[in-house]
């Protein structure tokens, strides 16, 4: 590994929103992920990228604990969320999970209303004083989401109805409802076609303002397009970390170089 | 009715004690939940919990010890004359006085009706002692509660932590209801054995139950082998599998390889109502139309059939198991994969070469799996058998006479008043903690070779 | 053999032993469709013999009389009667002697029996709610139709032969000769048998009713319900959602598959030695059979419950907790509002086999003969399949016909609950 690249720098550290210190994931005897380091700077979008199988969704699950959920896996290391150990014994899971959202790969809005998919984490975390205030996070949301023109006739309808793109981006409305700081992406467009991806993607950008993002992509297109930042995993481990722009002109690291020629993965 | 009545004044309070802890997390958080832990209505439920729980408790002990402690109190106080009874006539005492207490029944004697008098002043003082324990218990235990609720309190999670104890509670009761199924069976059946020995119970070949109404009575030792009853088991079963297991494999393998999928949709559940018909349905249907009809049968062709026939039992019992048969083993059959199926039509056999040599072979443990089950479940089946077979125990294995089954014994020896402790009533356990063995064993193998077969295809 | 093969060609060879092939081949699928057929044919045997011994069951013999109530002879005040002396009044010899004034030339005490015989013994109480509910009707003579006895009801209804002396008929020549008199006056109908679905139990067939039993399987299947829901429910969350893979949960799962197993009367013996025994519960209550029921359905609930929610997706649990919320909120929120028509279908097809389930029930006493309607369930009663086994045990040619009816109303029952599992199952079926 190139400690010069991808350990990260000392600007970085000042910024980091997230940052990660040796974390290592076992599941069983599976090490999965290795000493990883990694920071994840406030309001930019990271891609996290790699092939198949090299910890990359493993590592963003770390990060809102949903490893917690698999029976045999293992987490060590730390993991701060500003400042705040993620895996500290007094930490609220559930409360984490309100500041850090999550998106998930294949769109899964709940078999509910439009609004009630949206409503449904400001009510469980008791966001809304009353009905108004409730519709308020519910519009505000659909709208950052650039979904409340195509929906708002029609909030009572069922989420699942929506087509895959308008689904993934009521998700994601549904995740910034409850005002996280930070939003996970687990490869958010792989099931979506081309013009709901660009869809999406716009909405990232403009998701940054006041969100960080970070994002898990097998396309290095869509790496290349929306990030700030990209992380590069291969085979458990970081092998590198740089400017979006850096990563993709001018690797450090002869495995990245191949990978994002498309010689392997 | 008085139990009630504290019954409902404990939930009023709880449902107080809910309110209370809502308003008053959110006064803590002056009205904005935001800057709560938990959601109001988590602190609602958690000074609700402290308020209901503990008073609860108190009273399901109490309910649970009240027997106990009435009989102690009760036979301290009864005259000199009769605490010198016999063990035996003490218990008949202390159920009169409970009669007369309870029921107002006339009192036999006037140490009775005293005691009576005695018992229901006992139960008074001790029902309004522990409802002014429980309920000074909920208000103290809401008062308590009430003064922790703060905006910072994790109220949340010891709800949950709460449910969370009542979902592992309500699946240990599984397990409890094995133990108390194995406790009663083996504490009673021990008792049965210190009067009769095992040996003789499970070898003996003369069972006569009908003794020993008292124990005084002359004559009467009553024979306690069980041999006539496993045989005379095994033989309805035996027939009820020679019924069951060809009709239910034959139609199963016709629904899954040969059927059209409107025909099966039509079949399936008509032959499933032949698994919904409650078993004294079928017992009625053997006793008034297949007994006579075999009856009549045998003598034209100048046989003498038994009119409580062990034939007429197992063929009713047979159909009954035919859905059981022919839903497992058409599971089974679905299971084996289509690859071994195709290998053979490859090589130019036909359907039922395939279903003979292939498909059914394959399937083989899956379908003695079944069977197992199905003979599992025909050893148990008791209403068809206590009413279409005998109660006489002959030893025999000729299908046309009546004979008697364990379950059969079972129902006949507990129906009825009877005292509790005589061996006669004591055999029903011993032949229940048999039942229970056999058809244990039979479903552990059973369910161990299914899931072997399905480890295989999976 | 081998030169015959020799000779004919080796296509013909292979024809012939395909032409068995086939045969072979039809005769196999005509084994199974004749296990299918022989399979449904004992159904619909069943079904027949019930609907042809139990349909008559739905109306009455009923005899019309003129009945002359005669405040003398029914033993209360003729100008203002209380309402305690109407109703313990003598009913009997009213009707008695509007028998014997229906047939003057009857005399000799041993005839007057045989032909008081022909109304049955319970008409008296249907005379006197007569009177009670209209007091007016004193001293006045009124056209009753009063409930015949069970031997006319057969009679008449074709079951027994009116030829006298023939198998299974109790009427003597006299009494078929008087039933032929009364028939031809008009004076024999048929009519709706009001109390098979109004009285509890008696040993009159004429008399006998269901409601009792009815009432009982309600009660008792309502407190299986009460108990079984929610620690059926409670443990299938637990060991679907919570439980952690080891020994522990393994032995749960191990006794749930194994209860579901036991036979139904080693239930009925452990609800004899724990509930009966050893709590002290009163014998042939409901309450005691619904709990012994709750045991034996609970498994059936649980391995439902926890189908149920296997078939919920992981994902919407994933977005749930994504959103922060907790185990529990994501149970309570999701998972059991989207799995509970699968629970309830299972919970509904438990309470059916519940409702139809006799051998344990006879343990606990509730063979017992009662004729009350049950009020609570801790009065004594029965339940309808214990009523059908009860019935199916009296000598009397007329219980047959009631049990059949008996078992109709249970099947009947028993479909309803089904129909109300495969609506459910329909329209709430989800594909994921």
């Amino acid at each position: 590994m190139n400690a010069n690249t991808a350990s990260p720098s000392q600007a970085d550290r000042r910024l980091a929103k997230v940052s990660a210190r040796d974390v290592n994931v076992f599941y069983g005897q599976k090490h999965a992920l290795k000493h990883v380091d990694l920071d994840i700077r406030a309001n930019d979008v990271t891609a996290l990228i790699g092939p198949s199988g090299c910890g990359k969704s493993t590592f963003l699950r770390c990060i809102n604990r949903m490893n917690d959920l698999i029976e045999n896996a293992q987490v060590t290391g730390s993991l701060n969320l500003d400042g705040d150990d993620i895996y500290d014994r007094n930490i609220d899971v559930v409360q984490l999970r309100a500041r850090i959202g999550m998106v998930f790969q294949k769109p899964n809005p709940f078999p509910k209303s439009i609004y009630d998919n949206v409503a449904y984490g400001p009510r469980i975390h008791g966001m809304a004083r009353d009905q108004a205030e409730l519709d308020e996070i519910v519009m505000g949301s659909l709208e950052k989401a650039g979904l409340l023109a195509e929906v708002k006739d029609r909030l009572e309808e069922t989420g699942t109805g929506l087509s895959g793109g308008q689904q993934q981006r009521l998700c994601i409305a549904r995740a910034i409802a409850v005002a996280p700081e930070v939003i996970l992406m687990d490869e958010p467009c792989s099931a979506l076609d081309p013009i709901a991806t660009a869809k999406v993607e716009e909405l990232i950008d403009e998701l940054r303002e006041n969100f960080t993002i970070v994002i898990v992509t097998h396309s290095m297109q869509q790496a290349a397009r929306v990030s700030q930042r990209t992380a590069f995993f291969h085979l458990g481990e970081l092998v590198e970390v740089g400017d979006t722009e850096q990563i993709f002109t001018n690797p450090q690291h002869p495995l990245t170089q191949g990978y994002i020629t498309g010689r392997f993965g | 009715m008085q139990l009630l009545t504290l019954m409902v004044v404990l939930l009023l309070l709880t449902m107080f004690g809910y309110r209370l802890g809502r308003s008053r997390a959110l006064a803590s958080a002056s009205g904005n939940p935001r800057l709560l832990h938990s959601l109001p209505s988590y602190h609602g439920y958690y000074v609700a919990l402290w308020c209901g729980l503990p008073a609860v408790f108190i009273l399901a002990a109490w309910l649970a010890l009240e027997p106990s402690i009435l009989h102690g109190m009760i036979m301290a106080s009864l005259p000199a004359d009769l605490q010198g009874l016999s063990e035996e006539r003490l218990a008949l005492v202390y159920n009169e006085v409970r009669n007369v207490a309870r029921y107002g029944h006339v009192p036999s004697l006037p140490a009775v009706g005293d005691a009576a008098q005695h018992y229901n002043n006992i139960r008074t003082t001790m029902f309004f002692s522990v409802a002014a324990a429980s309920l000074a218990l909920a208000v103290a235990a809401l008062a308590y509660a009430h003064r922790r609720i703060h905006a910072d309190l994790r109220a949340r999670n010891r709800v949950e932590a709460a449910v969370k104890v009542f979902l592992v509670a309500a699946s240990t009761m599984a397990i409890f209801t094995t133990i108390g199924i194995v406790m009663s069976l083996l504490f009673e059946s021990l008792r049965f054995f210190q009067s009769v020995s095992l040996f003789d119970f499970l070898f003996g070949v003369q069972w006569s139950p009908q003794m020993a109404i008292r124990s005084d009575q002359v004559g009467s030792s009553g024979a306690f082998g069980a041999v006539p009853l496993f045989a005379g088991t095994l033989l309805i079963s035996g027939i009820a599998m020679l019924v069951a297991v060809p009709l239910g494999l034959l139609s199963a393998i016709y629904m899954s390889e040969y059927a059209a999928p409107k025909f099966r949709a039509v079949v399936k559940p008509l032959l499933e109502v032949l698994a919904g018909i409650p078993t004294v349905v079928y017992g009625f249907f053997a006793a008034l139309t297949v007994a006579p009809f075999i009856r009549d049968v045998g003598h034209q062709v100048g046989l003498t059939v038994a009119s409580e026939s062990a034939l007429a039992a197992g063929l009713v019992m047979g159909i009954m198991i035919i859905p059981f048969v022919s839903s497992l083993s058409d599971d089974v059959i679905n299971a084996v994969p289509q690859s071994l199926r195709e290998g053979a039509y490859g090589l130019g056999a036909t359907k039922s070469e395939t279903i003979r040599q292939v498909v059914i072979p394959a399937a083989l443990p899956g379908i003695v799996g079944g069977v197992l089950l199905a003979a599992s479940r025909a050893i148990g089946e008791t209403m068809i058998v206590v009413m279409a077979a005998g109660l006489a125990a002959n030893l025999t294995a000729n299908p046309l006479e009546a004979v008697t089954t364990v379950t059969t014994q079972i129902v006949t020896l507990l129906v009825g008043d009877q005292e509790f402790d005589s061996p006669k009533t004591l055999a029903a356990f011993a032949l229940g903690l048999v039942l229970f063995t056999v058809t244990l064993a039979l479903n552990v193998v059973a369910l161990h070779i299914v899931n072997k077969y399905r480890e295989k295809y999976d | 053999m081998v030169e015959r093969t020799a000779v004919i060609s080796p296509t013909q060879a292979a024809a012939g032993r395909l032409k068995q092939r086939y045969a072979a081949e039809r005769r196999f699928k005509a084994l199974g469709i004749s296990a299918i057929a022989l399979a449904l044919g004992f159904l619909a045997m069943l079904l027949v013999t019930i609907l042809g011994n139990g349909l008559t069951a739905f109306v009455q013999t009923n005899v019309r009389l003129d009945v002359t109530l005669d405040a003398e002879t029914l033993g209360v005040d003729a100008v203002n009667p209380s309402a305690d002396a109407l109703g313990a009044a003598n009913y009997g010899q009213v009707i008695k002697n509007a028998m014997y004034k229906a047939f003057p030339a009857v005399e000799g005490r041993a005839e007057r029996r045989q032909l008081a015989a022909l109304v049955s013994s319970g008409a008296d109480v249907s005379l006197r709610k007569v009177l009670v509910a209209n007091p007016g009707l004193l001293g006045t003579t009124q056209s009753i139709w009063l409930t015949a006895d069970d031997d006319v009801d057969m009679a008449m209804k074709g079951h027994v032969s009116r030829q006298a002396g023939a198998e299974g008929n109790r009427l003597t020549d006299n009494q078929l000769a008087w039933l032929d008199q009364l028939e031809q006056r008009g004076d024999v109908a048929k009519k709706f048998n009001t109390a098979l679905f109004t009285t509890g139990d008696s040993r009159e067939p004429e008399q006998a009713g269901l409601w009792g039993a009815v009432v009982g399987s309600f009660f008792s299947l309502s407190i299986t319900l009460l108990v079984c829901f929610p620690l059926g429910v409670a443990t299938s969350v637990y060991l679907e959602e919570f439980a952690p893979k080891n020994r522990w949960t393994d032995l749960i799962e191990v006794n749930i598959n194994n209860l579901a197993a036991v036979p139904s009367v080693v239930f009925g013996l452990l609800g004899l030695a724990i509930f009966l025994n050893f709590f002290g519960f009163p014998r042939s209550a409901p309450l005691v059979g619904g709990l012994v029921l709750a045991l034996i359905s609970l498994p059936t609930i649980i391995i439902a419950g926890r189908a149920a929610m296997k078939a919920v997706p992981p994902s919407i649990r994933e977005a749930a907790l994504g959103l922060g919320a907790s185990k529990l909120q994501m149970v309570t929120d999701h998972v059991l509002p989207l799995s509970m028509p699968g629970i309830l279908t299972g919970t509904i097809l438990g309470m059916a086999h519940a409702l139809g389930e006799t051998a344990p029930l006879l343990m606990i006493g509730m063979v017992a003969f009662i004729v009350d309607i049950p009020a609570s369930p801790l009065d004594p009663s029965a339940v309808l399949p214990v009523q059908v086994y009860l019935w199916a045990d009296s000598p009397e040619r007329a219980f047959v016909e009631r049990t059949s009816a008996a078992i109709m109303v249970l099947l009947f029952f028993l479909a309803m609950m089904n129909v109300a599992a495969i609506l459910l199952r329909k329209k709430f079926e989800r594909r994921w």
